[in-house]
Formats: C-alpha cells, structure tokens, sequence
C-alpha cells in the first residue's frame, strides 16, 4: 500500500461508469464519456448523501420486516400469521436449533448487521476517518457480496406461497412483513451500490498531502 | 507497474463531452427514505391505533386454550387473541390474558360474556365440531351493558342464546329441577320455541329457578294465563275414551322438555311480560287445574266432632268442589257457654263463575254479599259429611236446607261465620231417634190381640178341611177301586187280541199264506195259457221229449 500515490482524479482522469472508458474531465469536473455520452465523475456523486437516504430508508423498513408476519397460513387447524422471529423460536423449540440458528443468521442478524456497516463506513467515510481503511474496504466487499443472499426468506415464502394452495385445506399468502424485509434487502443493496468506496481512501491522500505538500 | 506518466503524456486521452443541462439540486435519492419513513410511519400509527384492549378472562381449567394461538371469536370473526395463561391467585382456576383488536373495545361491558368452544355432545346436539381439527377457541357474547370492565368470568358452559336474538325470556318456578337442563327445548303445541338459558337452586333449596327463552314470534303466545310443565314424562291415563298416551315428541321424552300452554279457562290473555314468573308444573294435567288467585275466607261454627277433617279437605257445593278447609280450630263462646269447632274454609269464587262470565268485571265485594245472603236466606247451609266410610274422612258440602231454620250472616264479623247444619254423624244420630220414636208409637198390645183372633179362626177352618177330607175318603175311594179293575181287565183281554203269538193273528197270517199261493197259481196259469192259448180248447198237452 502506498501512500501519498496520485489518483486518477489528481490528473482530472475520471472512468466511465458503463464502459470503463477513460476521459479527462473539464475544470468544472462535470462531463460526458466521450464513448458512451453517461455522466462521468471523479467519484460517484452523492455518494454519501445518497447511501445514507437509502440506509436510512432500509432502517425504517427493518422495523416493520421483523414485526409483521412474513407468512401467514390458513388450515384447517385455523389461521397463523407467522414473523420471522417466531419462525425462528418455533424452529428452536421444536427441535431443530441449527436450522433455527441459520434463519435467525441469515434473516434477523445479517440484514441488521449489514445495515450497521454501512452505516459506520458512511460515518468513517463522512468524516474523511482514516481509521483502519483496509478493514471497511474488506467490510465493503462482504457487505456487497452478502447482500443477495439475505433474499433466502423470501424465496422460501415465494416457493410456498405458490405451492400450498390447496384451497379448503391450507393456504399460504405473503405477509405484510415479507414485502418490508424485501424492501429491506433491496435498498441495503442500493445503498452498498450507492457508496463509493473510493471515499475510503480519499482521506489518506489528503493527510498524507498536508503532511507532505507536493511539489 | 510503470510509473503513472503525468498529466502531458495523457494527451491522448480523449476529453470529456460537456456536461449538458443543469446539475438537479434535489436528489431524488431521498423521496426513498422518505416513502419508508411514511410507510413506516403509518405502520406505526396503524399497529398503535390498532392496538386493542388487553382482557383477563377467568375460568375454571385452561384445556385447550394456548397463548399465542387460541383466538376470540365473535359470530366465527377473529377478534383478538390469548396471549397468556396463569393461575389464578387462588389456584382455583386460571386467568387468560387476551388481547382484543381495535374495533372489539365495544364488547368490554359487564355484560359480556365468554366461553371456551370445544366439542361437546349435550342437549341432543352436538356441537363445536370444527374445533375437533382447529383446536378451541374462546367465543364472545356481546352485552348490552354501558358500564366498561376488562375482567370477566369466563362461561363454563357454552350460553344457549347470543344476544341479539329476538324474543323473551321468562323464569319458571319449580319444585323440582326434573329432566331440565341447558338448552332444553321449550314446545308449545309440540314446536320447538325456545330453550333454557339457566337455572338455580333457590336460595332457601326448596325449588328451582329456571330461566327460560322463547323465541319470537312464538314468545307473544306466553301470556298471563299461560301454564308450564314438564313434558318430558309418558303420560298414560285409563279413562272413559279408553287408553290414553300423551307424550311430547320423542326427543323430549329422551332428553326433556318443557311445554307450555294457556288453558281454556284462562282469563287474561294478553302476552306476558318479559321476565314474569311462571310456575312449572309436573305435568299437562296439573299444570291445567284451576289455579285460584282469588279467595276469600269464611267460617263454619261446628258443634259436632270435626274428627276426620282434614286441614286441605274439600268444600263443595253438590259435589262441585268450590274450595278448601284452611284451618279447623276450638273456640268457646262464653255468653252461650259452647264450644264450637271453628271451621276456616277459603271459597274459590272464580270456580262458581261461568266460563261464559269469564269478561264480566270480578264482583265487587258488595255484590259477594249480596248473592251470601240470598243464597242462605233460600237454605243454602253448610255441613260435614263423611266422604269415605272406610276412613271417616271429612269434607264440607253446601247445599240447599229449605227447612233448615231461617239464619243470617254476620258480615261484621271477619271471617263471616256462614250458616251450618249438623251433618254426617251427627244427622244420621238423628234420623236414628227418630225412626226409635216412631216404633215406639207402635201399638204393639193390640196388634198381638188382633193376631190371636186371626189365629183362631184359621184353626177352625182347618178342622173343616180336615172332615170334608175324611168324608172323601170313605165315600168316593171304594168305588173308584172297582173302576180301576174294570178297567184293568178290559186292558188285558185287549191285550191278549193283540199280542204276536195270539190265535188271531196265526190265522190272519195262514190265510193271508192261502191268498200269497193263489195268486201264484193265478200267475203260472196266465203265463201258459199266454204262451199256448190252444190249452183252452185242447186242454194242457204233453210235454214233447
């Protein structure tokens, strides 16, 4: 790792989001790809304000996701309206703690773990910290790369809801929580997409310029 | 990695195009935060305006009902759901918390009630069923009550009729709880109209309240005049039309019943207030007796034994029973120095009215009076007579004495003493003396008198018989002796002529032999002189060899 080494946007050289088409930027720093005509920028614009809306967004939503029923079914035993965490006690208490354990991972503790870092690297980033860049650059790439799978309870709840439709005996349908916790992983997902990881970095730049001005 | 070169060597890098149009100001990103924090909002509110009241319901075991799962039901509609289960501080039961939605906090009145719905087999039917498979469920009864509560005593029993239904309800008062039970079905004419919602034990544990619901419109046919009874028994009656059954359906035989109906007899029939008390008789018969509201009480003054008078005895008019003995009791009238046995008898006036004056206003007491005095002034008297010999049972009759002597009722005194005559034993003591007076006015001397005198001529014409007897005797028997052999002998010789081996008859039957043989002859000679006429010219010839 070396510090103190110029970027792309010392030279005014910004990279084309679509194509990777690399092109100088105007002084105003505002410009076209020359290749593809989308908006090129030095770092994604907004990138903090817009990750924050988003992360925000997804706290919001992880109230409702975890408080609603994602699932609810109707049998002949009666109606049941089931949340993710009764899911989760109802798989523990009838035997089954692994199985508890890796829904309780995957749909309570990831979505909610997820939402924790990005908010710190939106804090970090915020305040240009130059505390241990190379682990939220790690952070980053995990929070990108799990994102997807959180969706699992919802493939699971897409499945039955379209299997178990025996009309009379038992029925399935989607809770109000399993759109909520959708919602959840989706814009989770945006917002990772939406942080420029790039901000992580800028800060160590700017110290190791002010203490050693180039020349 | 080559050293990045600087900015000069980069000159072939293209340059960017110029960005066109303006830089948005507002960034769209944040309608998205905004949108979730509405959505999440709104939940918010929703869930807290949502949130219904929390109910504690008692009840004596917790079978069936699960914390999370067991729901409340109105009229089969979700609205709330268990969310624990404790005992009770007592122990003596346990108490279900539950919590309502939002549009049930009209239910928590004092008058709501609640009820574990689980299978039950009762009352000829069956219900609960479906929580066979779904498991029990708390069900709700709204009340109608203003005053909120939200702590109620859960039913043990499911309630027979939800509120709401049209109807009224009445309490029946028994002796005796019989087949009653929940939800025993009420008849009238033999439909099913309603049902028992309750019954208790009175406080003092001499009978049973039972409360009862009759179904619109059938409840307007319960009127003040209505009688109740048990219609579960088999009533067999032996009468003049011959061997009677009477039942109520046969379900009501099996499980009970109660039915109902309004005598003939009845007065008032207009419908009965809700909530009016009935008695609930044991059965059709008893139930249809004239029960008499009105009485009033007189008194007889007695000076004979009232032994065999029962308190209860009846008291008739011609064998029309009009009332009852309420009390027999001594009294001592000191100005006549008597002791009288005082009689106290309760007359049903209504039992003396005609059906046909059943409209007619009840007879003011002036006009009671009135038809006492002219009623005793044409003899009408009571009395003691014996109603079973073998017993000596007493009862009171009343009845016309157009000989008894003239008497008047004290209306000052109260109860009024009515006018009597001695009766039973005392009447036939009597009689007795004076039929004993009139044998004693027998001329008993100069019967005998008369009697000798008869006696005696009857001797004399016996002796006369007797000689006119002998006198046949001597005279006439001698002569009638010669007779009778005269006649014998004449029977004999007749005899004799006519006997089988007499002379007389052999001849006959020789000569009548001769006749037999000359005809034959008679015969032979005919036949030859047919088959040879010659003969009587050449006389018989030979026979040819």
């Amino acid at each position: 790792m070396s510090r103190g080494v110029p970027t792309a946007a010392d030279y005014g050289l910004a990279v084309c989001h679509a194509c990777h088409q690399l092109a100088r930027l105007p002084a105003d720093g505002h410009g076209r790809c020359p290749r593809c005509d989308s908006a090129l920028h030095l770092r994604k614009p907004d990138s903090i304000s817009r990750a924050w809306a988003l992360v925000i967004a997804a706290v919001i939503l992880y109230i409702p996701a975890n408080l609603l029923p994602v699932m609810e079914t109707d049998s002949l035993f009666g109606a049941q309206a089931d949340t993710i965490m009764s899911g989760v006690v109802y798989l523990w208490t009838s035997g089954s703690p692994p199985l508890a354990a890796l829904v309780f991972f995957a749909s309570i503790v990831v979505p909610g773990a997820k939402l924790i870092a990005l908010m710190l690297l939106l804090v970090t980033a915020q305040r240009r910290s130059t505390w241990q860049p190379l682990q939220r650059a790690k952070l980053y790439r995990v929070v990108e790369f799990v994102g997807r799978w959180s969706m699992l309870d919802m493939y699971v709840v897409a499945l039955l809801v379209a299997l178990v439709q025996l009309k009379g005996l038992a029925t399935i349908h989607p809770g109000p929580g399993a759109i909520a916790f959708g919602a959840v992983v989706v814009i989770t997902m945006f917002a990772a997409e939406a942080f420029d990881p790039r901000l992580i970095w800028d800060p160590l730049k700017d110290r190791h310029d002010r203490d050693s001005p180039r020349t | 990695m080559t050293e990045i070169p600087r900015g000069p060597e980069l000159g072939d890098l293209p340059e960017a195009v110029g960005k066109s149009g303006g830089r948005r100001r507002m960034q769209l990103v944040w309608i998205i935060p905004i949108i979730a924090a509405l959505i999440g909002g709104w939940l918010a509110v929703k869930a807290v305006l949502d949130r219904g009241p929390t109910i504690t319901i008692s009840f004596r075991t917790a079978e069936g009902i699960e914390p999370g799962k067991t729901k409340i039901k109105y009229k089969d509609v979700d609205i709330g759901e268990v969310r624990s289960v404790t005992l009770s501080e007592d122990r003596s039961g346990v108490v279900v918390t539950a919590e309502l939605v939002k549009q049930a906090a009209g239910f928590l009145v004092e008058d709501t009630r609640f009820w574990v719905v689980r299978p039950r087999i009762a009352g000829g039917t069956v219900s609960g069923l479906g929580t066979l498979l779904s498991g029990a469920y708390i069900a709700v009864d709204a009340g109608k009550s203003e005053a909120g509560q939200r702590e109620f005593k859960g039913l043990e029993f499911p309630p027979v009729l939800t509120t709401g239904l049209a109807g009224r309800e009445f309490l029946l008062k028994a002796a005796t709880l019989g087949s009653v039970g929940y939800g025993t079905p009420i008849y009238y004419r033999r439909l099913e109209v309603g049902q028992v919602v309750a019954y208790e034990m009175d406080k003092d544990g001499k009978g049973f309240s039972v409360r009862i619901f009759v179904h619109a419109p059938y409840d307007r046919y319960v009127t003040a005049g209505s009688r109740f009874w048990h219609a579960s028994g088999v009533d067999v009656s032996l009468g003049a039309g011959g061997l009677k059954v009477q039942t109520e359906s046969l379900a009501a035989v099996l499980i009970g019943g109660v039915a109902f109906g309004t005598p003939e007899f009845a007065f008032d029939e207009t419908p009965a207030e809700a909530g009016t008390a009935f008695n609930l008789y044991p059965d059709q018969v008893e139930a249809f007796k004239r029960e008499e509201t009105r009485f009033e009480v007189y008194v007889l003054k007695l000076q004979e034994s009232v032994r065999g008078l029962q308190v209860g005895a009846p008291v008739d008019f011609r064998g029309l029973p009009m009332g009852e003995v309420i009390a027999v009791e001594v009294d001592f009238d000191k100005a006549a120095k008597k002791v009288f046995m005082v009689v106290k008898i309760r007359i049903y006036p209504d039992k003396l009215r005609r059906r046909a004056q059943k409209f007619e206003p009840v007879p003011t007491p002036e006009m009671v009076r009135r038809n006492f005095d002219l009623l005793v002034s044409s003899g009408l008297r009571g009395q003691l007579r014996t109603g079973n010999l073998l017993t000596g049972q007493l009862y009171v009759a009343f009845d016309f004495f157009p000989k008894a002597p003239k008497a008047a009722i004290d209306w000052n005194n109260n109860p009024p003493v009515l006018p009597s005559m001695p009766g039973g034993l005392q009447e036939l003591q009597e009689s007795v003396s004076s039929i004993v007076a009139k044998i004693d006015k027998i001329p008993f001397e100069q019967l005998g008198a008369d009697l000798q005198k008869a006696m005696r001529s009857l001797d004399e014409t016996l002796k006369t018989t007797n000689a006119l007897v002998q006198k046949v005797d001597a005279e006439i028997a001698p002569e009638l002796k010669g007779t009778l052999e005269e006649a014998k002998r004449t029977l004999d010789s007749a005899r004799r002529v006519l006997e089988t081996d007499a002379p007389v008859q052999q001849d006959l039957r020789d000569a009548l032999r001769e006749v037999a043989g000359a005809a034959r002859s008679l015969r032979v000679l005919a036949d030859y002189i047919e088959r040879h006429p010659e003969a009587l010219i050449r006389g018989k010839s030979e026979e040819k060899p």
